[in-house]
C-alpha cells in the first residue's frame, strides 16, 4: 500500500507543470530586456532607466537590457574611486531579499530560466546530488566576499579603481545575455576578442552542460546575488510554511525539490528558490506560502531556529 | 512581546525598512550617477573583451 502511494506520488511528481513559473520568468525577461533596438543596431539602451537596478542576473551590457544588474552595480560603486560602499546598491538588494528572498531567483531572473528551459532537455541520468554537493554550495559566498567585494575594493589601479572581478572573470550571464549577441552585432567588438572572451565562453559552454545533467549549477554553487538573498530566505516577509496538523510526513514535497530542500525540515531554506514545486507536489496542501501573517500562527515556517526552540 | 521575539517577528519588514533607508542615503551621496554611468556604456569586462 505505502508503496503503491510512494508510486502514486513519483507520478504526480513529474507530472507537474512548470510552465505557468516559466510564464512569469519569460514575461519578467521580456520586460526588463524589451529594448529592441539594441538588438537590431549592436548597441545597448543608455536612457535614465538604467540607473535602477532589476532584482536578478540582468547583465546591463545585454543589447535589450533596461535597468542594471545588481551585482554588476555592487562592483561598479565599490570599484569607484569615490565611494568605498555601495549603500544603494546594498541597500536595495536587503530589501528585495527581507522582502521577498530567493523568491527572485525562481521567478525573476532571466539566467534562472535559461537553466531551467536548459534542465529540461532530456539526459539518461540526471544528477540530483552528488558527493560534495553541499560543500560545493558554499562556493558561492565565497565568490561573492571575494569577487564581489573584496577584489574590487583593493585589486585597484594607479587611479584607485577596481574593475567589476565577478563581471569580469565568472559571470556567463554577461557572456551570453552581453558578450555573444554583441559582439555578433558589432563589427568593431568582433576584432578585439581575446583569450578573455574565450576563457568566458568556455565557462558558458561548461554551465550550458551542466544545466542539462544537474538542475540549475550556476545558482547553486556560483551566484553571489542567490548568495545573497538566501541569507534572507529564512526572515523574509514572504515565506514557506507547513501545516504540521495536514503534513503526512509522506516526503513528497522533499522528492519534488529540485534544489534538495526539504520543506518539512526547513521550509524557509537558504537554498529554496521558492519555485512552488513543493506546494504542488504535497497530496494534503500542507505547504503553503504568503506573507508573513500573525493569524497564521500556528502554521510554522520552520525555520531551524524555530526547530531549535521547539 | 520581548524584544528579541518582537526583531525575530518582524525582521523581515525591519530589514526591507533599513534597506530602503540605505537605498535613500546612497541615492542622497551620488551612488545613482555612478550605477547609471557603468550601465550606460559597454561594460568591455562583462562581455569578456576588458
Amino acid at each position: 500500500m505505502a508503496e503503491k502511494n510512494t508510486e502514486k506520488n513519483s507520478k504526480k511528481i513529474k507530472s507537474i507543470h512548470e510552465w505557468p513559473r516559466h510564464g512569469i520568468q519569460f514575461l519578467w525577461a521580456l520586460i526588463t530586456n524589451s529594448y529592441l533596438a539594441g538588438f537590431l543596431q549592436g548597441k545597448i539602451y543608455t536612457g535614465k532607466l538604467k540607473s535602477l537596478c532589476v532584482p536578478g542576473l540582468n547583465c546591463y551590457s545585454c543589447p535589450g537590457a533596461l535597468g542594471s544588474c545588481p551585482i554588476g552595480a555592487l562592483q561598479a560603486v565599490i570599484g569607484s574611486r569615490n565611494y568605498q560602499w555601495a549603500f544603494y546598491v546594498s541597500g536595495f538588494l536587503i530589501f528585495v531579499g527581507a522582502l521577498v528572498g530567493r523568491f527572485v531567483c525562481g521567478f525573476l531572473c532571466p539566467f534562472g530560466l535559461i537553466q531551467d528551459l536548459l534542465h529540461k532537455i532530456p539526459f539518461p541520468k540526471k544528477l540530483k546530488t552528488f558527493r560534495g554537493d553541499k560543500l560545493l554550495r558554499k562556493l558561492k559566498y565565497v565568490i561573492l566576499i571575494l569577487f564581489v567585494i573584496l577584489l574590487p575594493m583593493f585589486l585597484t589601479d594607479i587611479l584607485g579603481q577596481g574593475a567589476p572581478y565577478f563581471c569580469k572573470l565568472i559571470c556567463p550571464a554577461g557572456t551570453l545575455e552581453g558578450g555573444i549577441p554583441l559582439v555578433l552585432l558589432n563589427p568593431v567588438m568582433r576584432s578585439a576578442i581575446g583569450w578573455l572572451y574565450a576563457w568566458k565562453n568556455v565557462l558558458l559552454i561548461v554551465i550550458v552542460l551542466l544545466s542539462i545533467v544537474i538542475y540549475r549549477p550556476f545558482c547553486k554553487y556560483l551566484c553571489p546575488l542567490g548568495a545573497i538573498y538566501s541569507v534572507f530566505n529564512p526572515i523574509s516577509v514572504f515565506r514557506y510554511r507547513v501545516d504540521k496538523e495536514k503534513c503526512t510526513g509522506c516526503g513528497a514535497c522533499a522528492r519534488a525539490c529540485k534544489m534538495n530542500c526539504n520543506p518539512v525540515k526547513n521550509a524557509n531554506d537558504p537554498e529554496c528558490i521558492r519555485c512552488g514545486l513543493c506546494k504542488k507536489a504535497c497530496p494534503t496542501g500542507a505547504v503553503c506560502s504568503g506573507w508573513r501573517n500573525e493569524k497564521q500562527k500556528n502554521l510554522t515556517g520552520k525555520t531551524s531556529r524555530d526547530l531549535t526552540q521547539a | 512581546m520581548s524584544g528579541r521575539n518582537f526583531f525575530s517577528r518582524h525582521a523581515g519588514i525591519l530589514l526591507a525598512a533599513a534597506g530602503l533607508c540605505l537605498m535613500v542615503f546612497g541615492i542622497s551621496r551620488g551612488e545613482m550617477s555612478v550605477v547609471f554611468d557603468k550601465a550606460v556604456r559597454i561594460c568591455m569586462e562583462c562581455i569578456g573583451i576588458g
